[in-house]
This record gives structure tokens, C-alpha cells and sequence, in this order.
């Protein structure tokens, strides 16, 4: 064929348009969709039976390397649950891991209490955003932040985990409860956190999770973390 | 009625009708996630396989859509094929579906997968809109790789996160940022047409010169 004619070709309708058919009753455009639409969610279950387990392995080997990162001086750690409002380190029988409010306890060598990791999820801008950060006990003072999931959007929001500058503040060791204060704004406390301009909204969302997190977990550490069991 | 062949039908997404560089269509993910080729490469297989998957189901099941619910129903092809390559990146490729956060999504209103089915699976029978869907992929995946090539090299000195130029490489950093991708898009299109310009001209001097 030469090249002329290829060239008409393109661009076109391919084929004539569907011959046109007497229109269809409401019932059956409703079932035709609702047809479709059961048939979408069968496969989506199907394949997420097929992905969860794999996709919660990798988060749960996330979130060890994050309790790490947020507990720079620990060892090693422990999970303690939130089980009849005092903590424990066993479920009880038959209890969903998933149900259960969980702090990640960390020691150092020679055994003593050197920091505790919390995650926890807010609404922020776009969906929740999941944040573990880290403080010590003794003297309040935050030890590390990381963000392990968010949907904020790509290029603003995504700061609160790309901008190592807003990051770096959290493991400088500020005081709690965090106040957010514009770049420049701030009076040299050292609860202060500078925001990130032009995403404002996303970086109060982290402060606010820390803060919240640690009212709500407060009373309970205050309470005393149980002692391991001597294995 | 102009009848198109097989392997038209597959060449044509590829390069004449390439959907980003001619068409303009999904432009979006060609310039929000092309600031590497990793990235470029992950988007351009959802974007395939979701394209594939929907092609052939609205070409095979075209006979019982009633055309006046067709487009939601493509949505709905669309929609469910998105959320399993979603989920399956997540699954098999945990660190690019975290860098392509939201876009993956987003690939639900990408208008060329939608455009094709409209345009070619709803009137084709099923293996030339396979074809079609393939050609098509094929097309913006060159578009989009072409693009985080450009990008990496000249934003990082990397190609593939291999390094390129030694350490004494200045990065040009405002090439990932979302800025670089407007200035590759529409440098790559100028030179585009740049070269049908001239290819035209061309072809206008040899018909002077036959006739």
C-alpha cells in the first residue's frame, strides 16, 4: 500500500457506528449495570484475598524498620496491646490482632526503657494519613517522626515526608505537645514545629496526630509499662 | 466506510495516533509521574494492563451494554480494572505504588483508555481491539519513558537510578520538579513538529518535482 493512501486511513472512525437499536427499557439498563457492577466487586474481592496477606506482610515489615527509625537509641522492642485499658503483651484468646490499640515499646542493652513508638491515622487533606512517631518517656521530648502512609497531594502535601527540613525538626527533640507556627513566626520554643508553606494543612494534620496521640496514650504509659517476662 | 487492517490497527497507537504526543490525551500522568523512568515504567504497565483488560471485556461484551448506560459501564470496566492494578502493585511492587500514590487511581479518568473504547472496542471485534489496546500502551508507554528518560538524565546524571555522568554531575533539579515536565513535553512536541514540518515540506518538493 503506498503511502498515500495509509495516510487517509488514519484519523477516521474505523468502522460505522452501531446500527441504531430500538431504545432499551429502564429495567434493563438498571440490571445491565447492576449486573456489571456485582460482577466488578466479585473480582476485586477475589484478587484482594489474593493480595492482602502479601500486602500486609510488607506493611508489617515497614513498620518494624519505621519503629526503628523513630527510636534511634532501641535496641530492640516489644509490642504491647491496649487490653482492658491497661497494657499487656498477649492478646487474649481468640482476639483479632487488628482490634487492638498497640504501643511499640523499646529498650536499649542493658534492658531499660529507652522510647516509645505510636502510629496512628487522622484525616488529612486527601484520605488518612498514618504517622508512627517516637518520644521518650522520661522527659517527654520526641525522638523521631515518620510518615507510613499518606495520599496528600503529590508535589505539596507530600512534603511532610519528602521535605527533610520539616522532617529533621522531628528528630531534633522537641518538647510535647507540639504547636505549628509559620516559617519565621516562631518565639524559639522548643515545642515549636515550622510548617511547610503551601501545605499547611497536611503538616498541622502530623502535628495534630502527635499531639493526640500522645493525650490519648499518656495516662495509660503513666500508668507504668509491665515488665517483660524473663524469657 | 474505510476498513483499517490488523496490523494498522496495532501500528497506529504506536505512532501516528500516539495517544500522548498526538493526540494529547492522558497527559496528566505523562506529566505528574514521569520525574524518573522507574516510575514512568510502573505507570506505563497499569496504565497497559488496564487498557488491555477493558478493551477486550467492552469489545466482547459490547452486544449486551444498551448504548444509553455504555459509558457508564466502560467507567465501571475501567474503574474495576484500576483498583486490581492497584492492588496488585501494591502487592508486587510496594516502593513504585508508594511513589505513584494518587495516580495510580487517577488512571480511572485518563480519557485515552476511555477514548478507545468509545472510539474502537465498542465497534471492533475483540482481537483488533486487542490489538488496538496493545498499540495504544505501547504508544504511551514510548511517550512516558521517553519523557522520564529526558527527565532522570538531565535532573539526576541517571538513567534507571544507574548513574551516568560520575559524581561531579550537577543535577538539573528543576527537570523533576513538576515545571520539568512541562518544558520536556513541550520541547519533545516542537521537535515533533518540527520534523513533520519538514518531512511535509519534503514531500511537497518531490510531488513539484514528478508532476
Amino acid at each position: 500500500m503506498s503511502e498515500e493512501t495509509t495516510r487517509k486511513d488514519v484519523g477516521t472512525p474505523e468502522t460505522p457506528e452501531v446500527p441504531e437499536t430500538k431504545s432499551a427499557s429502564t429495567f434493563r439498563l438498571v440490571a445491565t449495570l447492576a449486573v456489571a457492577g456485582a460482577l466488578a466487586g466479585l473480582l476485586i474481592v477475589m484478587v484482594n484475598q489474593h493480595t492482602k496477606p502479601i500486602i500486609d506482610e510488607y506493611k508489617a515489615e515497614q513498620l518494624r524498620i519505621a519503629v526503628y527509625e523513630v527510636l534511634p537509641d532501641v535496641e530492640r522492642y516489644n509490642t504491647y496491646y491496649l487490653v482492658d485499658d491497661s497494657l499487656s503483651l498477649t492478646l487474649p484468646e481468640g482476639a483479632k490482632e487488628s482490634d487492638y490499640k498497640r504501643v511499640y515499646v523499646g529498650y536499649d542493652t542493658l534492658g531499660e526503657i529507652k522510647g516509645v513508638a505510636i502510629s496512628r491515622g487522622e484525616s488529612g487533606f486527601q484520605d488518612v494519613v498514618m504517622v508512627i512517631f517516637g518520644f521518650d518517656p522520661a522527659t517527654g521530648k520526641l525522638t523521631g517522626m515518620k510518615v507510613l502512609d499518606s495520599k496528600e497531594t503529590p508535589g505539596l502535601g507530600d512534603k511532610i515526608f519528602k521535605d527533610q527540613v520539616f522532617v529533621d525538626q522531628f528528630f531534633a527533640g522537641p518538647e510535647t505537645p507540639l504547636v505549628g507556627v509559620k516559617i519565621g513566626a516562631g518565639k524559639g520554643k522548643p515545642n515549636e514545629i515550622d510548617t511547610i508553606t503551601g501545605a499547611t494543612i497536611s503538616s498541622k494534620v502530623v502535628i495534630d496526630i502527635i499531639n493526640h496521640g500522645l493525650e490519648e496514650w499518656g495516662p495509660i504509659l503513666d500508668k507504668g509499662i509491665p515488665q517483660e517476662s524473663t524469657q | 466506510m474505510r476498513k483499517t487492517t490488523a496490523s494498522q490497527d496495532f501500528i497506529r497507537g504506536i505512532w501516528e495516533e500516539n495517544p500522548v504526543l498526538i493526540q494529547m490525551l492522558g497527559l496528566c500522568p505523562a506529566l505528574a509521574v514521569t520525574n524518573s523512568v522507574a516510575n514512568a515504567l510502573a505507570m506505563s504497565a497499569a496504565t497497559f494492563f488496564v487498557i488491555c483488560c477493558s478493551s477486550v471485556l467492552v469489545s466482547s461484551c459490547k452486544r449486551f451494554i444498551p448504548k444509553e448506560v455504555r459509558i457508564s459501564a466502560y467507567i465501571l470496566v475501567i474503574a474495576t480494572f484500576v483498583t486490581l492494578a492497584d492492588m496488585l502493585l501494591q502487592a508486587y511492587a510496594p516502593v513504585q505504588h508508594k511513589e505513584l500514590g494518587a495516580f495510580i487511581a487517577l488512571i480511572v479518568v485518563n480519557c485515552m483508555i476511555l477514548g478507545r473504547q468509545e472510539a474502537f472496542s465498542a465497534k471492533n471485534n475483540v482481537y483488533r481491539s486487542l490489538l488496538d489496546a496493545i498499540g495504544t500502551g505501547i504508544g504511551f508507554t514510548i511517550a512516558l519513558v521517553m519523557m522520564g528518560g529526558f527527565r532522570e538524565i538531565l535532573g539526576t546524571g541517571s538513567f534507571l537510578e544507574f548513574s551516568l555522568f560520575g559524581p561531579n554531575f550537577e543535577p538539573w533539579v528543576i527537570m523533576v520538579l513538576p515545571a520539568g515536565g512541562f518544558l520536556t513535553l513541550g520541547f519533545i512536541l516542537l521537535a515533533m513538529g518540527f520534523f513533520e514540518q519538514r518531512k511535509k515540506a519534503k514531500q511537497a518538493q518531490t510531488a513539484e518535482a514528478s508532476s
